[in-house]
């Protein structure tokens, strides 16, 4: 690609290949197991942070989400491709968002915590993969029948800030509020005291692993939604061998650190309910098909000054909150007390703004 | 003069790539023009139009993103 050499095919293999190295370094250095990077379990754990959800174990404001973000944009500006666009279908795409994090969080995981389990040799994920690889596929069926949430347009450059100066607002509140030793609370902040909210790697080495993946991202637009999707749809293995670096990669590193423990039972922030671990990704794979990117790549995106991928962002934020206001998370234990029926209504919702949205030209 | 315009601009992944692969095959060959607005669809456009067999002809950088004209001979 002219003047991108990210985005080319070994572009794509370096930025994968980046990310399985520092996430399982970002577990050494404090983040929990199998979970160096996880955006949904991020952006649940700044949900809790912020108190739109009280469950204390997953409260922490993830200054890994924030770099994504900032990172995306700098690289944006820098690269002339900061473009401020919205107005395709936001509510529904707020939906889709929310959707994608209660199935997300039936699984314990987005698409690249899926990568990342599977590289801690953690065999549930294999079900999760293969729940997403469905969902997505459902979702092609989507596109080819015309399915559109129709046009976006172009915006005012405030317009495209939103998002860059909403994650920047929270590194100001971070700063200003750090945690502090054995206080559930700073400030305005929560901060967990046991459980996975508690396991975090030092801020600035977060907040750098964020800015340096946001940065690489933007520029190979690396996506683990549109991996599957591109290779079921075209046949392409362009994103699809990012993803295959990402896992080959971290399972060296895991290896080397001695994070690699192979097997099904007591998997770190995991369950094992087959049936469910599939069905949960597999909602999260549809819906974020129909938004047209992996979790990750709606947070780049939206540095990009893409409204609608911030919406989106901002509906996977307030679905975390509902997913544990409502009992709909899964914990190791198991799926959530109303988990079954959230996932229902979400698959519901996807499938109507699917069905709803077919235009055929 | 193109045989088509495609205009992908606003449409978000994979959209832009549908409609143009989906023209190709239609067209079998000759000239397309495609409209876009970001550099990922730009991108994205000119590999699925190489791995058709379609060459990039021309690219310009228009007010509200590019325009390219994708051809192919036989």
């Amino acid at each position: 690609m002219k003047g991108n050499v990210l985005a080319t095919r070994w572009g794509i293999v370096l930025v994968g290949a980046s990310i399985g190295v520092i996430a399982p370094l970002l577990q050494k250095l404090g983040n929990p197991a199998n979970m160096g990077i996880c955006v949904a379990c991020m952006e649940r754990d700044i949900a809790g942070a912020l108190g739109l959800h009280r469950a204390g174990v997953v409260q922490y404001l993830r200054p890994e989400i924030l770099g994504f973000v900032l990172g995306a944009f700098l690289a944006a500006v820098l690269f002339k491709e900061f473009r401020p666009r919205g107005g395709s279908a936001p509510v529904a795409r707020f939906f889709l968002g929310m959707c994608a994090m209660i199935g997300a969080l039936v699984f314990l995981g987005c698409p690249w915590r899926a990568l990342l389990r599977l590289a801690g040799g953690d065999g549930n994920a294999i079900l999760g993969l293969a729940g997403l690889a469905t969902g997505i596929w459902i979702g092609t069926l989507f596109f080819r029948g015309g399915y559109s949430l129709g046009r976006s347009s172009p915006q005012s450059k405030s317009v495209g800030l939103m998002i860059p100066l909403l994650m920047a607002g929270l590194l100001v509140l971070r700063l200003a509020y750090p945690p502090v030793e054995g206080q559930a609370a700073s400030g305005i902040l929560f901060y967990s005291l046991q459980g996975p909210g508690a396991a975090r790697a030092p801020l600035l080495v977060s907040l750098a692993a964020g800015l340096i993946i946001g940065v690489l991202a933007q520029r190979s637009r690396f996506c683990t939604m549109g991996g599957i999707r591109d290779l079921i749809l075209f046949r392409q293995l362009h994103l699809f061998s990012g993803m295959v670096a990402l896992v080959v990669v971290a399972w060296v590193v895991n290896l080397i650190l001695g994070q690699f423990h192979p097997g099904f039972e007591k998997q770190p922030v995991a369950h094992s309910q087959h049936l469910w671990n599939f069905c949960g990704m597999m909602v999260a794979g549809l819906a974020f098909a129909l938004a047209g990117g992996c979790p990750g790549r709606q947070l780049f995106m939206a540095g990009e000054g893409d409204n609608d991928a911030g919406v989106f962002v901002l509906g996977m934020i307030i679905g975390a909150a509902i997913a544990h206001d409502f009992g709909l998370a899964s914990s190791p234990q198991g799926v959530g007390p109303n988990g079954i029926a959230g996932l229902a209504v979400a698959m519901g919702i996807c499938l109507f703004i699917g069905l709803t949205n077919l235009r055929r030209s | 003069m193109a045989d088509k315009t495609i205009d992908a601009r606003g449409l978000s992944c994979p959209q832009p790539v549908l409609l143009v692969m989906e023209n190709m095959k239609k067209l079998a060959k000759g000239t397309l023009e495609v409209l876009v607005d970001t550099d990922t669809s730009r991108e994205n456009v000119s590999r699925a139009a190489r791995m058709e067999g379609w060459e990039v002809a021309q690219e310009e950088k228009t007010e509200d993103g590019y325009r390219m004209i994708l051809e192919k001979k036989n």
